[in-house]
């Protein structure tokens, strides 16, 4: 769908992770939402129509901010055989009033290292390489720096 | 809208089955629900199966094709873990609608030992669990015991004592698919699966079926069946701030709640018992207030006190619930009117809740759907 799209803006030889990572030419990566026009009601990836106030739209894309506060978090230890564990997963809410779910990097997989409502920000980074070679570039946020 | 009385139900014991498959565990849980309200298939003019991993396949026609094939009308449903459920407000709507006197509800799944559900990386070929956050099961059914706790404080003991709970509920059914005390230390002590949740704060995976048959006002009278279906509510997932982000089982089990108890003429405090979808330990927290058991934030203290064990003011899951009686996916829904209907016939020996009157089923499947089914004898 939409991936074509976003695909074409990226470097040949990288492609985002998810339609809404936008990793433009000699910019920042950033994560696009789109707004609806009748209602405010941000979404990540593209809506016929508005789940909220069930309006047509317009649509309008917005990008996102790259901070954030993590709402809710959890530790996986047991994940699809080649998957990595513990890894820190949580739900990022952004001042767009969009919520991301992402993996939390550079912060110990322990209950005590998270804390709900913690500032962080977002990071990006090759997880993978596709069928084609491709490197995979992918969003995480790790706790803000500042 | 007519009336939908239940006949008849049944139940395998929930488990392994390895050398039989869905058509045969489904086809004997109907057979043993017809023997139960003393009719056969000559009688049943409608049949509504779930079974979700074999959605594709026919599986309530496979099983006439082993039990009788009078042509009746067959649908076969998949709500995710409302499978079963739905199929069994399929029959109801039947029965209810006029259109049938006789319809039977069959659940059914074979999950042998498949492992964890959900994560699933949309088919693109490119793996996003464990890079997008999680999808799994355990992660998200934990993420939301974690919105509890950042709202209400509550402790990960708390939720560790749903397990406890259910867990020794469970030693006096004997169709559970686990039937072993584990005392809280245990529960915490267990492998971590994704936080709060160790492994005994998970529900297992297995194979099971369970079958009910509705009858109209009528039948039922010819029946001498005395358990009415007062509510029978199905309802998805309303707009909500987080929801496409994070599944939000709140919202549309608060709905279904609100609707389900305005057409039953009732409230909670009406209920004798309840059988509610502890998938996850966190899962039946979150449910005490979602099904208006307790108020807002109370739920840690309602398990803390023991309101919701067997004995206790309101209690949940004595069948062992999910975490021990099993989740084999279709049957689950079906599982649960089962051991409603049992307890207000009387007949769930050394587990019965006394005096037991009026019961409530209640279902979620992610993505997400939610019933919910009063009964009352």
């Amino acid at each position: 769908m939409s991936e074509t799209t976003a695909t074409a803006a990226a470097p040949k030889g990288r492609r985002p992770i998810v339609p809404f990572l936008r990793l433009p030419d000699g910019g920042e990566p950033y994560l696009a939402g789109q707004r609806c026009g009748g209602c405010g009601a941000v979404y990540l990836g593209q809506r016929l129509a508005c789940a909220k106030c069930l309006g047509r739209g317009p649509f309008s894309e917005v990008p996102l901010s790259s901070t954030g506060e993590l709402y809710v978090w959890s530790i996986v230890h047991q994940s699809f055989p080649g998957v990595p564990v513990p890894y820190v997963v949580g739900i990022v809410d952004l001042p767009e009033g969009v919520s991301v779910r992402c993996n939390l990097v550079d912060v110990e997989p322990d209950p005590k290292a998270l804390r709900f409502g913690m500032k962080v920000e977002m990071t990006t980074g090759v997880s993978q390489q596709d069928n084609e070679g491709n490197d995979v570039v992918a969003f995480y946020f790790r706790p803000a720096r500042n | 809208m007519g009336q939908g009385f239940v006949a008849g139900v049944s139940m395998l014991k929930f488990g392994r089955y390895k050398d039989r498959d869905v058509t045969d565990l489904g086809g004997e849980a109907c057979l043993m629900a017809l023997d139960d309200a003393g009719l056969t298939m000559r009688d049943v003019q409608y049949m509504a199966a779930g079974c979700l991993m074999q959605a594709n396949a026919m599986v309530g026609q496979r099983i006439l094709h082993e039990i009788g094939q009078t042509g009746i009308p067959v649908v076969n449903v998949a709500n995710a873990c409302a499978t079963g459920s739905t199929a069994f407000r399929e029959a109801y709507l039947a029965v209810a609608s006029g259109e049938a006197d006789v319809a039977l509800a069959v659940g059914v799944e074979q999950m042998g030992k498949a492992g964890l559900l959900g994560g699933g990386g949309g088919g693109s070929g490119i793996r996003t669990e464990g890079v997008v956050g999680s999808g799994l099961m355990p992660a998200v059914f934990g993420q939301a015991g974690m919105e509890h706790m950042r709202k209400y404080g509550t402790s990960q003991e708390q939720f560790a004592k749903v397990a406890v709970k259910n867990h020794k509920h469970a030693t006096r059914n004997p169709l559970s698919q686990y039937q072993v005390e584990t005392p809280l230390e245990q529960v915490l002590g267990a492998r971590m699966v994704a936080y709060p949740n160790t492994l005994l704060m998970c529900c297992p995976s297995g194979d099971g079926a369970a079958a009910a048959v509705v009858v109209s006002e009528k039948k039922a009278r010819e029946l001498g069946a005395t358990v009415r279906v007062r509510a029978s509510v199905l309802t998805s997932d309303p707009w909500s701030d987080r929801d496409l982000t994070q599944p939000d089982v709140n919202t549309l089990t608060r709905n279904a709640a609100k609707l389900a108890y305005e057409r039953a003429g009732l409230g909670p405090e009406d209920i004798d018992l309840v059988e509610l979808h502890d998938c996850f330990a966190t899962a039946e927290l979150l449910h005490y207030e979602n099904l208006g058991l307790c108020k807002d934030g109370e739920a840690g203290r309602m398990i803390d006190e023991g309101a919701t064990t067997h004995g206790g003011r309101v209690p949940v899951n004595v069948s062992g619930g999910l975490l021990s009686k099993g989740h084999p996916l279709g049957a689950t829904g079906v599982a649960n009117i089962y051991e409603v209907v049992t307890h207000l016939r009387g007949r769930a020996k050394e587990r019965q809740v006394p005096d037991a009157k009026v019961g409530l089923a209640h279902v979620i499947g992610l993505g997400s759907a939610c019933t919910i089914n009063i009964l009352s004898s």
